[in-house]
């Protein structure tokens, strides 16, 4: 058994785990926190993705005890005070969920791809940068719309405040 | 339609919860003292079990339960059945050998379950499995359907000599070979549709709780029927009767079919939880799905399609080897027949059809419906005969449909359906229009300069939805009925819960069965709130599959909105002292027609519930049910266009354009509808360019279980999608819907493969058509 600490959605937490136990696992058993999903064995569906220190990772691809004094944010924290981000709003507008379950990895994936590039998405660089994420229900079309739209007001939303 | 009503493209409102991580799947459910489920499973394709020792995995740390198969057996739990009921065409009964849910005689597939080890942690239950030592006796294995049906195969049931489950035909052969006799041009192939596995991103799990004071259990599970899965493991596994049985789905992530399946392992979580006095649940991991989810088509036919000297179809002649896996799945025996020979017809007018289909067993997983279930098997063999007679005879592919084209209905076919409605011409011109089918021999001219082999295709699709009336579907051989139930409640202050055996898991039905409601009473969709997934919360229903959930599943809601609105009429009228025949509901008011009187609908429904002033002898309350039983199965139709670029040096497909057009009938929400369409097609693509199950023919390994290994559809390998709709209104049921929810992946394929093969100048090729083969096939066609 580990004790591993870490900052979680801003909040510290310290629990006890098996030293084996996955970061996916330490957040969905461990702290409860089950909006971060497992959909396959080898890190490719992304429907794990966090983000740690900032940056998104596959959370079913690194020990809870690698995450020890980082700061991860999970879908659970995206939303401020119970209003929706702009990437979940976009989503919501733009039907860019079906089934729901990839989709917490797709928000994690998307706001780190708008973090990265800003207004300048265009529908292929969305596309290659979802290579990561696999949705079985919508086939895209709307998440990668709704991604340009997210990346068009946060890009609209930086610029006026930047005035 | 009013913002929120019919027709309306509202968001939804299921989202917020998904978007913030509060959706509440299966394997999100902790209970007190619950426990975890690994398998033991075969890696043998295809032995006999000599032995299984557990005492090892008994002293493992955590480890609190090793169970069994015979102990299982010693409980009086059932075999897995399979619920329609096909028979050969001498009469007997399809060939049904038996499915234990823990095996403890024979293993017939790589993953089949032979033993269950409940431990503290998922960890220590994956070690106590890891130290179950299982003596096999390997047997020979065969995977391929058409070698499973030689001599000297592996048998893998005594109950089914030569591993033939059934033989079965349908249409009239007579009048089919003479047609083809007659035959100015047949067009002969050999159609092989692909084996594909499912794969919804919510892996299968269960949960099951046992309660030893009321002897009673709770099941949560990843089910498309929560109420058929209570059913059947009441009926035939022997579980426990149903009303000790409760089962919920809660939120499900996506089934397109094989979460329809009631699987060995609920049954064991179940079973378990007594046996081991604490609750059990069990999630799959992304390798066990591919080992253990049904898989879905896996058909090899040929095909001779014969015309007249005007190019019209005289006759369709069909043979087709179904694979059925080691098991006999829930509904397994219905898809190659019922829901695949009878679309055989597809848009066209056929005067004679024929088909032939034999299912088989092989030493795979069990196949069942995968979205489309059937259909798109026809469609694929329909629309690629269809092309390839057209570069056959010299006639555009459009015009050849065109003349073949059913214009007048009803329409009865040769093989059972009897067509409603439609107008194919209209999707075929509005699919060619919006692909700018004109322009294509320029742009393909422009490719060529560029060294770019394009290519361009289409597919005209049926398929028959909202399964099903009962009676027809009794008396072909199935085990249930497919009608749908509904109630609506509305509450004293006017707010309404609707209870549906329809269940959502992606479809969207909390948002489009509440609208509903708003278009019907004018109260706020906010107000309406829609309850399924629960056997103790909904009565009976038959759960979401075949797009049935609009067409069979809202019909059950109309008619009980009818009760309602009725009911509310009366009441309405009585406390206006007006006529009820004047009484109108506009913007969440009842009025009198004609008159500034007007009571609020929370107020007619608080007198319904305070009972001081209601009509003479009205009980009080305002809450009314109904079953819906349709009249006949629905017929989506539409026409699908791919345009691709192949480079030749690679063999890669670039899809430079995609259009759908489909004939859904009347449409709730425009938004949903668009996205089943773009799953679907996703789907569609996925077979035609990337999936496909592999299994080792020697040893029977599945050689595709990982995402490292089959290719799922990722946003690079996709377009944007050009979706669009004609309609002609359903006639036989309330709303004139039909069905959405598997025509992107019906139609899609044979488009794309038609795409390939135009543009590569060779029309041998297989799905998937990956970059080595389509590379390999331009070759040959230039050599």
């Amino acid at each position: 058994m580990a004790k591993v600490a870490m900052t979680v959605n801003g909040r510290k937490v310290s629990k006890e785990c098996e030293d084996r136990t996955l970061l996916v696992h330490f957040l969905r058993d461990t702290l409860s926190l089950t909006g971060t999903h497992v959909g396959c064995d080898t890190s490719q569906c992304g429907a794990c993705v966090v983000h740690m220190d900032g940056k998104a990772v596959k959370s079913c691809s690194m020990l809870a005890a690698q995450a020890a004094g980082s700061d991860i944010l999970t879908i659970e924290g995206l939303a401020a005070n119970g209003e929706l981000h702009p990437v979940q709003a976009a989503f919501k507008a733009n039907h860019g969920l079906q089934c729901g379950f990839c989709t917490p990895g797709m928000v994690m994936t998307a706001v780190d791809m708008i973090n990265r590039y800003g207004a300048k998405l265009d529908e292929q660089t969305v596309r290659e940068n979802l290579e990561g994420n696999i949705c079985r229900c919508t086939g895209y079309h709307n998440i990668v719309k709704a991604i340009l739209a997210a990346a068009e007001e946060m890009g609209a939303a930086g610029r006026q405040a930047a005035e | 339609m009013g913002v929120e009503g019919i027709g309306a493209r509202v968001a939804r409102k299921e989202d917020k919860r998904f978007l913030m991580g509060q959706g509440k799947y299966t394997d999100d459910m902790f209970v007190p003292g619950m426990r975890y489920a690994a398998f033991v499973r075969s890696p043998h394709a295809h032995a006999k079990i000599r032995s299984i020792d557990t005492s090892a995995a008994e002293e493992m740390p955590g480890v609190i339960g090793v169970l069994n198969g015979k102990q299982m057996l010693d409980d009086g739990i059932g075999n897995l059945i399979c619920g329609w009921m096909i028979h050969s065409k001498d009469g007997s009964p399809m060939k049904m050998g038996a499915w234990r849910p823990l095996a403890h005689d024979t293993v017939r597939y790589v993953g089949d379950a032979v033993a269950v080890v409940v431990a503290d942690t998922m960890g220590e239950a994956r070690d106590g499995a890891e130290a179950v030592v299982v003596d096999y006796d390997v047997l020979p294995a065969v995977t391929d359907a058409v070698k499973a049906l030689g001599t000297g195969q592996p048998q893998l049931h005594p109950e089914a000599p030569g591993n033939l489950i059934y033989d079965w035909e349908i249409g009239d052969g007579a009048a089919t070979d003479a047609a083809i006799a007659a035959a100015a041009h047949v067009t002969e192939m050999k159609i092989v549709n692909n084996r594909l596995a499912p794969n919804p991103m919510e892996p299968r799990a269960a949960l099951g709780i046992y309660d030893s004071a009321e002897d009673h259990y709770t099941c949560y599970t990843t089910s498309q029927n929560p109420h058929v899965a209570r059913l059947v493991m009441s009926a035939f596994y022997n579980v426990a009767p149903e009303n000790k049985l409760r089962v919920i789905a809660p939120d499900v992530g996506g089934g397109f079919g094989s979460k329809i399946y009631i699987y060995p392992e609920e049954i064991v979580c179940l079973w378990a939880s007594k046996r081991t006095g604490v609750p059990v649940k069990w999630t799959s991991d992304r390798t066990e799905a591919f080992l253990t989810d049904a898989h879905g088509r896996d058909h090899v036919s040929t095909v001779k399609m014969a015309f007249d000297a005007n190019n019209r179809v005289t006759a369709l002649k069909v043979d087709t080897i179904a694979n059925f896996g080691a098991y006999m799945s829930l509904f397994s025996s219905a898809v190659p027949t019922y829901l695949y020979a009878t679309l055989l017809s597809g848009q066209y007018n056929f005067p004679a059809i024929h088909a032939n289909v034999r299912a088989v067993y092989t030493n795979t997983v069990a196949v069942d419906a995968y979205r489309g279930a059937g259909r798109p098997e026809a469609t694929y063999l329909l629309e690629r005969t269809m092309e390839t007679a057209a570069r056959e005879l010299g006639v555009s592919p459009a015009e050849l449909r065109r003349i073949n084209f059913i214009r007048s209905f009803p329409h009865q076919t040769p093989v059972i359906m009897n067509y409603d409605a439609g107008d194919y011409e209209a999707s075929l011109e509005a699919a060619m229009a919006a692909a700018d089918w004109a322009g294509f021999p320029a742009r393909k001219a422009e490719a060529a300069g560029r060294g770019m082999k394009r290519g361009i295709g289409m597919s005209c699709y049926i398929e028959a939805c909202g399964i099903a009336p009962s009676a027809a579907v009794g008396s072909l051989g199935a085990g249930v009925g497919l009608w749908e139930s509904a109630e609506v409640r509305v509450n004293a202050v006017g707010t309404v819960e609707v209870l549906t055996g329809s269940h959502s898991h992606g479809q969207g039905h909390e948002t489009t069965f509440a609208q509903l409601v708003a278009d019907r009473f004018g109260v706020p969709l906010d107000s309406v709130s829609i309850v399924h997934g629960d056997t103790d919360k909904v009565q009976m229903g038959m759960g979401t599959y075949g797009s049935r959930s609009g067409a069979v599943g809202m019909s059950a809601v109309v008619k009980a909105l009818d009760k309602v609105e009725a009911k509310a009429k009366k009441i309405a009228a009585h406390l206006m002292e007006a006529d009820e025949s004047d009484i109108v509901i506009e913007n969440g008011a009842l009025k009198v027609a004609g008159t500034d009187k007007s009571v609020p609908w929370f107020q007619m429904a608080l007198a319904a519930y305070t009972a001081h002033n209601l009509p003479s002898g009205m009980e009080p309350g305002l809450k009314e049910g109904a079953f819906y039983d349709p009249a006949n199965f629905t017929f989506p139709a539409g026409c699908y266009i791919a345009e691709v670029e192949i480079d030749p040096e690679t063999g890669k497909t670039k899809i430079v354009q995609f259009v759908a057009a489909d004939d859904f009938g009347n449409i709730i929400n425009p938004m949903i509808v668009e996205g089943q369409v773009h799953g679907g097609i996703a789907q569609g693509i996925g077979q035609a360019l990337l999936e496909g199950v592999h299994y080792d023919p020697e040893t029977g390994q599945l050689l595709t279980a990982s995402y490292m290994d089959y290719t799922m559809p990722r946003a690079d390998d996709l377009p944007s999608f050009q979706v669009s709709h004609q309609v002609t209104p359903c006639p036989n049921n309330p709303l004139g819907i039909k069905g959405c929810g598997e025509a992107g992946a019906i139609g899609s394929p044979p488009a794309l493969m038609n795409a390939i093969t135009d543009a590569i100048g060779n029309n041998d090729l297989t799905m998937p058509a990956t970059p080595q083969k389509v590379w390999a096939a331009a070759r040959a066609a230039t050599n």
